[in-house]
């Protein structure tokens, strides 16, 4: 399940799984967050947008782990509604794969 | 004679992801609401689409009077593990929800209310069912603001065409 594969991303090899979450946060830089968000609809990033990536990475290498959709719409600064506009096919999973972090694996 | 399979054609067809889930959430115990609700909430999480129809007792979960006060069933269920005369006592009920209320808030599963709205505003519908509301002689203003509308049996099939219906 968490086979990891190699890809070139942007130009910058990175490790990913089999859906394209980079696996070592490291690895990820703003090149490489653009190119994964063409990929999964999102032609441009706003502050907005950079405002829920950012709280997502800086929240799983504080903690270790992805925040919650309630978290995120309470604490990032953008609040739920804002969170499907910005992200419509999902909020938590494409913050989570654009800022180069881990798949998130919560229910909530 | 030969005849031709549509079934393997339309099986062919068929999408590799779910685009649509309508949950139907029909029971008014927190056991019975929290479970339709996750749902909803993950479906939209991961970019599914979904209505949440509420129907019988279910509509306990959007009704202003009623949402705060929902309780786990301590009589009759045997998932509880409890004795049904133990089950019975007065305030068991409550005890055994702020427990169950406890556990969930550490998860990050919002109480009943909250979840509702956050449902809403994920872009999910509500819907309240008309069968049930006349029944129970409820009105729209007995809901909270973010039931979208109250609707019949077959405008809800029309909402969940082409999609998955789940019923809770």
């Amino acid at each position: 399940m968490t086979a990891t594969t190699t890809m070139t991303i942007a130009g910058h090899e990175v490790d990913t799984d089999h859906e394209g979450y980079l696996q070592r946060p490291e690895q990820w830089n703003r090149d490489i967050a653009l190119e994964i968000a063409q990929e999964v609809g999102i032609a441009a990033l706003t502050e907005r947008h950079w405002l829920v990536i950012e709280y997502m990475r800086n929240q799983f290498l504080a903690k270790g782990s992805a925040p919650s959709i309630r978290a995120l719409g309470k604490e990032s600064g953008v609040p739920m509604k804002e969170l499907y506009q910005l992200f419509p096919k999902g909020p938590a999973k494409l913050a989570a794969r654009i800022g180069g972090i881990p798949k998130p694996r919560g229910c909530i | 004679m030969t005849t031709t399979m549509p079934e393997t054609t339309a099986a062919a067809a068929q999408p590799q992801t779910i685009e649509k889930v309508s949950i139907i959430i029909s029971k008014g115990s927190l056991e019975g609401i929290y479970p339709g609700l996750i749902m909803a909430n993950g479906a939209r999480m991961e970019g599914i689409d979904a209505n949440v129809f509420f129907t019988f007792f279910g509509m306990d979960a959007i009704t202003k009077k009623r949402m705060h006060k929902i309780k786990v069933a301590t009589v009759g269920n045997p998932g509880l593990h409890m004795p049904t005369l133990l089950g019975a006592i007065p305030g068991m009920s409550s005890f055994v929800t702020k427990m169950m209320m406890k556990e969930m808030e550490k998860l990050d599963i919002p109480p009943i209310a909250e979840f509702v709205e956050m449902i809403a505003d994920t872009g999910a519908g509500i819907y309240a069912c008309k069968a049930s509301v006349d029944m129970f002689k409820l009105q729209k203003s007995d809901f909270v603001d973010h039931v979208t509308d109250i609707i019949t049996v077959g405008e809800f099939y029309e909402m969940a065409a082409g999609g998955q219906i789940v019923f809770t």
